[in-house]
């Protein structure tokens, strides 16, 4: 690199090329630091938009309380909050094995007939828009097999979006495991799916709970499928066959109201829903650094 | 290839010599990837309690030819094989023999040390017999563990890290780490390919020191492109070539000595004294 620039710099003729190269980097790099600093700033606005006008709201009887009734001051948004914990849970528990599954499937049996299906499969469920799966599960549980909405039914339309994510990013986590260790381990006399069970996939552990993180992380802020499915609650229940709350859902209709208080709690509400995700992602970061090591 | 017809055999063992019992037997091996053909017709027979070379340049089939004593080779999609292999008088081709069977009876080293990362160095050495389901008490285990790191030569090393991570080792100590998880299932037969071939010169005497002692009750088959190294460890050598048509052939196998001192084919005189590979 550095004889072939002195080289350039010997001939004359190519001086001027090298000049404009040299102009064109600048301007390039320029173009690319202006649109990092527009993406920085436009998420600090928002963060700061939210903290803003979401810490007013925040007081110990937000964390503890269930909504009051229309025009009422005061209350919480407890049930949300507990909800939203719950569905992760519930969906994580459905959509994190299917996943997992999935990706094993496609990485240690890829010579199989079904590996490349599954995998377009995925892709496709990836890029389905979260409303069109919330009304598939909407056709299929609130009006089919619950008949009313569910908790359960909103549990169903987040895993549904989660099973690609996990699939996808575990695939890639599998695809890192040095095929040198598959071949020890088969060749100390391991059937295959030892293997898989004991060799493979603990050495991918750090990157499948990264995948796990991050399919909940993307969940949760999921609004539209909750609509259809979750409904909301404004009384507190825990009870996965009945309508429950969330969130994404409590936002919507606070933020709907007329009420400057429901306004000031819909902020409050994104404020914590953020804290959420974000502490979810640092647990990520953190999880794959330690993984690195 | 009519001359490689002819040389392929070994050399007669002297009259003195009791006839060494075979342990592995191959007739007329063939191996390919896909549609494309690695290793020829070779066939051999490897004495027991002895250390076999296989020698030859790259791309000459000594590797593939090593993965099929094992039936490592036929983990790789599209590949194939035609020919018999015997260990002892077990015909792991057979239709009803089943290739995690013969991998339990035969261990294997590889190039690059591969210990789990994610297991210590007690892990790595238990991995056999625990994946295997064996079934032992703790102290039974122990005992096991201990014995194959010793006969690995690396127990003085490591019994004071047992339960630290095997990838903390050095690259030579890693090697001899994998020795002792493949001995620690009692191969009968041990595989080695180029087991050196990733270490300081230090490291790689230690090694040929632990062949040479580990050949006293094991029958080891190793592969290497170093010939000084197959000078020194092995008893047997055979001596593999590409043809034209890209498929790697036995050229000569014989006493080591006889290899290395009288080849009797022009083309393993050529190799050995270096005018190509």
């Amino acid at each position: 690199m550095a004889t072939a620039i002195v080289a350039m710099a010997t001939v004359p003729e190519r001086h001027r090329v090298t000049a404009r190269r040299r102009l064109t980097e600048r301007v390039v790099v320029s173009l690319l630091g202006l649109a990092t600093v527009l993406g920085i700033v436009l998420l600090f606005l928002i963060l700061a938009h939210v903290v803003i006008n979401g810490l007013p709201a925040l007081d110990l009887a937000f964390f503890t309380q269930r909504p009051k009734p229309f025009g009422e001051d005061g209350g919480g948004v407890e049930p949300a909050i507990l909800g939203t914990l719950e569905l992760a849970a519930a969906s994580g528990l459905l959509a994190i094995p299917i996943g997992i599954a999935a990706a094993i499937f496609v990485v240690e049996y890829r010579s199989g007939r079904f590996a490349a299906p599954v995998r377009f499969a995925a892709e496709l469920i990836a890029g389905l828009p979260s409303i069109v799966i919330g009304v598939f599960v909407w056709a299929l549980l609130v009006r089919g097999w619950v008949g009313h909405y569910a908790g359960i039914a909103g549990a169903v339309a987040l895993a549904v979006i989660m099973v690609p994510i996990v699939a996808r990013t575990v695939e890639e986590v599998l695809k890192l495991v040095p095929h040198s260790l598959r071949e020890a381990a088969l060749a100390l006399g391991a059937p295959k799916w030892k293997v898989i069970l004991r060799v493979v996939v603990p050495t991918a552990r750090a990157g499948i709970a990264t995948a796990a993180i991050l399919a909940i992380a993307r969940s949760a802020g999921e609004t539209a499928p909750l609509l259809l499915t979750a409904l909301g609650n404004d009384f507190f229940s825990t009870d996965l066959l009945r309508p429950i709350d969330a969130l994404p859902l409590r936002i919507y209709r606070y933020a709907l109201s007329p009420y400057e208080d429901w306004h000031t709690k819909a902020w409050g509400a994104s404020l914590v829903l953020v804290t959420v995700i974000g502490l979810l992602s640092l647990a990520l970061r953190l999880a794959v650094r330690r993984g690195a090591r | 290839m009519i001359r490689t017809m002819e040389t392929r055999r070994a050399a007669p063992e002297p009259p003195t010599a009791a006839p060494p019992e075979t342990a592995v037997r191959i007739e007329d091996l063939s191996a390919w990837y896909g549609s494309a053909q690695a290793v020829g017709e070779v066939s051999l027979e490897l004495p027991r309690g002895a250390v076999t070379a296989i020698i030859g340049p790259s791309g000459c089939g000594k590797s593939t030819l090593l993965r099929c004593i094992n039936r490592m080779h036929e983990t790789t999609p599209g590949a194939r094989v035609a020919g018999q292999v015997f260990l002892d008088a077990l015909d792991i081709y057979w239709a009803g023999v089943d290739a995690v069977e013969v991998r339990s009876m035969v261990g294997m080293v590889f190039q690059k040390p591969n210990p789990f990362p994610m297991m210590s160095v007690y892990d790595n050495v238990a991995a056999g017999p625990r994946l295997r389901g064996w079934k032992m008490d703790r102290k039974t285990m122990d005992e096991l563990v201990e014995r194959n790191l010793r006969r690995a030569a690396l127990w003085d090393e490591v019994k004071d890290r047992l339960h630290r991570s095997g990838s903390a080792l050095s690259g030579g100590q890693q090697q001899r780490l994998c020795i002792a998880r493949a001995l620690a299932t009692d191969p009968s037969v041990l595989l080695m390919d180029e087991p050196a071939s990733a270490l300081d010169p230090i490291a790689t005497y230690k090694i040929e020191e632990l062949v040479r002692e580990l050949a006293v009750d094991v029958t080891i088959v190793i592969v290497t492109h170093n010939m000084q190294q197959a000078s020194r460890v092995s008893q047997r050598t055979a001596f593999m070539l590409a043809a034209e048509d890209g498929v790697g052939r036995l050229v000569e196998f014989g006493r080591t000595d006889d290899i290395f001192t009288n080849p009797r084919d022009s083309r393993t005189e050529a190799y050995i004294t270096g005018r190509f590979g």
